[in-house]
């Protein structure tokens, strides 16, 4: 493998790689995103926003008690948000776990939602705490089962010992069982590695060793995508299409409850890695509650007033 | 579709203007004689009339100061100050969108950083000095610091009310009562603020506003009825006015004008290096004495950081200062736009290469893009002279010494910033830096507690903090 001649795959290549890298400055990056939260978007401009937002939603659950009917009534709310309202758009992707995969895909076929990816949390997901072969069975199952994307999750104990060979590693052999049938996102449980130093530096570290997109969290740990953290990886996959011409995209995940919130995460796409990455293929989102509250809004928009959250459906 | 922001403009309706004003001598507001307009500098607009005050305004005005200064203010306790000052901050705080629209309008700054910038500061700077009043004793500066007496205190256009709040507030905190004059250009805030006074009941002649332009400044500096000189703006009129009361009783500070380095090192954290260069010097237009306007970057990194400082400066939204979404706004007069387009235009015969993004300029009011000038070394005008614009001068340096050096060599020293990862080197760097306020990894970050003033022609004093307390006392060294 060539990671973009960035490394060579071993030690020595990545430590010199991400030796390179420059520190973030703690309170400079938490200004710039506090700056970039004021901006004010209004009308035809909130009216996109919305709808761009629903199409980078991964519409998710991820609990003990997901059932198939659970999956299936989320697939249906993932292929039409809006029952009474067709120009509402599908969202992203829908976001489950392995076994659930192909409960999921076989539903949105069934609904007319082949136009719907289905993606699985891999690699021992949220923990990350299990052996290799156990993480590429993990993987394996999930794409067998037609997942079309695998959100894995990064050893961050490795990492916070040190070992970035080893997390750059596993990386690099979950991208061999994606091949080209599976996206790879790299979840880098941000609120674990806590410093924007080490955003940057597993950021840097997921895109060379393969990763198709970075996500913040697994949803299960707060913090999770708060602004500054987007905002480092933004500017982390800026400066790496700059290095590579490759576009990597970015998830932010956990967190992201309201439409506010979402439109402020579009606005540091915006302003930091710009209007290409304005798109579900590279922008995603990942959650649940803010669906209803985009749909809403949206509503909103429409009829002038506040709706009742009686018509919008719960799943 | 891209992502265009609609417009966003904040609501004028918040603001009653006048059609004319007067001056505020002894708690009234009293006609005046002549007037001269205030504009709105992005669209032109006649805002008001605003009085000119000549002699015996200014006679009025410091007669009302003298007499609420003996009768009434130095009388009063520590405590009973601060009460005044407390509700005057208060106040500031309910009326802060007023402010802000108000300031935005006449000024031409962007609205975001009248509401999340000036006027929340010059509320702290009155809170901050509100707790000073029952405590002088305890400020190191003497067992029973006694005030000055009627401090005259002129004032720029660049931050209007915030400079009014940097002046008025430790003034009145240590038992003094004052004749303000705001700038010919900004008098808008400075009048509502008189209102606040009003609405505070603070007794009448403790704040004295007239307006006016520079005649009526020197009527004040030279008026032998006052104690205490306090000025900011620039350096040439500084040295005037240290002239005219070098022969006199009177106490002086001057915040004068300034060319600061902003130091990049090598091991800068560069994305909030380059927020904080866009920070130095667009902010307010680039119309801030403390201005990052002398850009020092170390050569191995000098073309990493223009190229992400390039990027960053195409993301900048120019235009409507009402626009909640703009970052920079208007020029703040006619006068100023000329100078500026006069040693812009220095800087390109002198072989500077001038670069600015692309953006479109509204047709009326006045209006300068965001510009840098590569290529620029210590003999440049553009390296020497303040150009109090949004523009930025971009040198370069091999090693931290030769940075130290650089950035000394001027005759001013207002400000100075410093961009590494390495603790050592920003210590010793900010040791060897001849500027009254050093910035590590930021840049243009105000707040009461911390002393503001300038080494060498950048002024004398200092303002804010402990040590601005010492200069509305008597008998404390100013320094």
């Amino acid at each position: 493998m060539s990671f973009y001649g960035l490394v060579d795959g071993t030690e020595a290549s990545l430590k010199s790689y991400l030796g390179k890298l420059s520190g973030v400055d703690q309170v400079g990056a938490e200004a710039r995103a506090s700056m970039l939260a004021t901006r004010s978007i209004k009308t035809t401009s909130k009216r996109w926003a919305i709808d761009t937002a629903i199409t980078m939603v991964d519409l998710t659950t991820l609990e003990g008690a997901d059932t198939p009917g659970k999956v299936k009534a989320l697939c249906t709310k993932a292929v039409r948000p809006d029952p009474t309202d067709t120009t509402v758009p599908s969202v992203g992707a829908v976001c489950v776990y392995n076994d659930m995969v192909s409960v999921a895909r076989a539903h949105l076929d069934l609904i007319g939602g082949q136009h719907v990816p289905v993606a699985a949390v891999s690699t021992a997901f949220p923990s990350g705490r299990a052996s290799m072969p156990v993480k590429i069975q993990d993987t394996q199952d999930a794409i067998d089962a037609g997942a079309a994307e695998i959100d894995m999750v990064i050893d961050r104990g490795a990492f916070l010992a040190g070992r970035y060979i080893d997390v750059f590693n596993e990386i690099v052999q979950i991208r061999q069982i994606c091949g080209n049938k599976a996206h790879l996102k790299v979840i880098f449980e941000t609120g674990e590695l806590v410093t924007y130093d080490n955003v940057r530096k597993a950021s840097f570290l997921a895109m060379a060793a393969g990763a198709d997109f970075i996500k913040t969290s697994t949803g299960k740990v707060a913090p999770a995508a708060t602004p500054p953290v987007v905002l480092v990886m933004l500017e982390a996959v800026r400066d790496f299409y700059e290095m590579t011409q490759v576009r990597i995209g970015v998830k932010p995940a956990g967190g992201i409850r309201n439409t506010k919130d979402a439109i402020k995460q579009l606005v540091l796409v915006n302003e930091t890695v710009g209007p290409d990455w304005l798109n579900p293929k590279l922008f995603r989102i990942g959650a649940s509650a803010l669906l209803n509250d985009l749909l809403m809004q949206r509503m909103k928009m429409d009829d002038g007033y506040y709706t009742s959250p009686q018509y919008v459906t719960m799943d | 579709m891209t992502f265009e922001y609609a417009p966003a403009p904040e609501s004028r309706a918040i603001v009653t203007i006048k059609p004319k004003y007067g001056h505020f001598i002894g708690g009234k507001f009293v006609a005046g004689g002549k007037h001269f307009p205030t504009i709105n500098p992005a669209t032109e607009e006649v805002l008001s009339q605003i009085a000119l005050a000549g002699k015996a305004d200014v006679d009025a005005a410091v007669k009302a100061a003298r007499k609420a200064y003996t009768s009434t203010w130095s009388k009063m306790s520590g405590k009973e100050r601060g009460k005044y000052l407390y509700r005057i901050a208060r106040i500031m705080q309910e009326r802060a969108r007023e402010f802000a629209v108000l300031e935005t309008l006449d000024n031409g700054k962007p609205i975001r950083e009248s509401r999340d910038t000036d006027i929340p500061l010059a509320a702290a700077h009155f809170f901050y000095h509100a707790g000073w009043a029952d405590k002088l004793e305890y400020a190191g500066l003497g067992t029973s610091p006694k005030p000055l007496g009627v401090a005259g205190q002129i004032i720029p256009w660049n931050f209007p009310l915030l400079m009014l709040a940097w002046k008025v507030a430790p003034a009145l905190a240590a038992g003094n009562t004052v004749v303000l004059k705001p700038a010919e250009s900004t008098p808008l805030t400075a009048l509502l603020f008189a209102e606040v006074c009003q609405q505070a009941e603070l007794p009448a002649g403790v704040v004295n506003i007239v307006t006016g332009d520079g005649s009526t400044g020197a009527l004040i500096v030279n008026h032998p009825g006052i104690d205490k000189i306090a000025f900011t703006g620039s350096t040439e009129v500084g040295k005037i006015i240290a002239r005219a009361v070098a022969p006199t009783n009177k106490s002086v500070t001057l915040e004068l004008g300034g060319k600061a380095a902003n130091i990049v090192f090598d091991d800068a954290p560069i994305d909030e290096t380059v927020e904080g260069i866009v920070n130095g010097i667009f902010f307010n237009q680039g119309h801030v004495c403390c201005a990052g306007s002398r850009l020092l970057l170390q050569e191995n990194v000098a073309e990493e950081v223009l190229h992400k400082l390039k990027n960053r400066m195409q993301k900048i939204r120019v235009g409507d200062p009402m626009d909640k979404n703009t970052d920079v706004g208007a020029i703040n007069s006619k006068e100023q736009l000329a100078k500026i387009i006069e040693l812009a235009a220095v800087g390109d015969s002198e072989g500077a290469e001038r670069w600015s993004p692309e953006c479109k300029l509204p047709s009326k009011g006045f209006w300068f893009a965001p510009t840098i000038f590569t290529g620029v070394t210590q003999a440049h005008r553009i390296a020497r002279e303040e150009i109090f614009g949004p523009v930025l001068s971009v040198l370069t340096f091999r090693t931290p010494a030769e940075a130290i050096e650089k950035a000394n060599n001027t005759p001013f020293g207002l400000s100075a910033g410093i961009w590494s990862e390495k603790g050592s080197r920003t210590l010793w760097a900010s040791q060897q830096l001849r500027a009254g306020v050093i910035w590590a990894n930021t840049f243009n970050k105000f707040d009461p507690t911390s002393p503001f003033g300038g080494y060498k022609e950048s002024g004398w004093g200092r303002e804010g903090g402990r040590h601005g307390l010492a200069a509305y006392l008597k008998g404390v060294s100013h320094e």
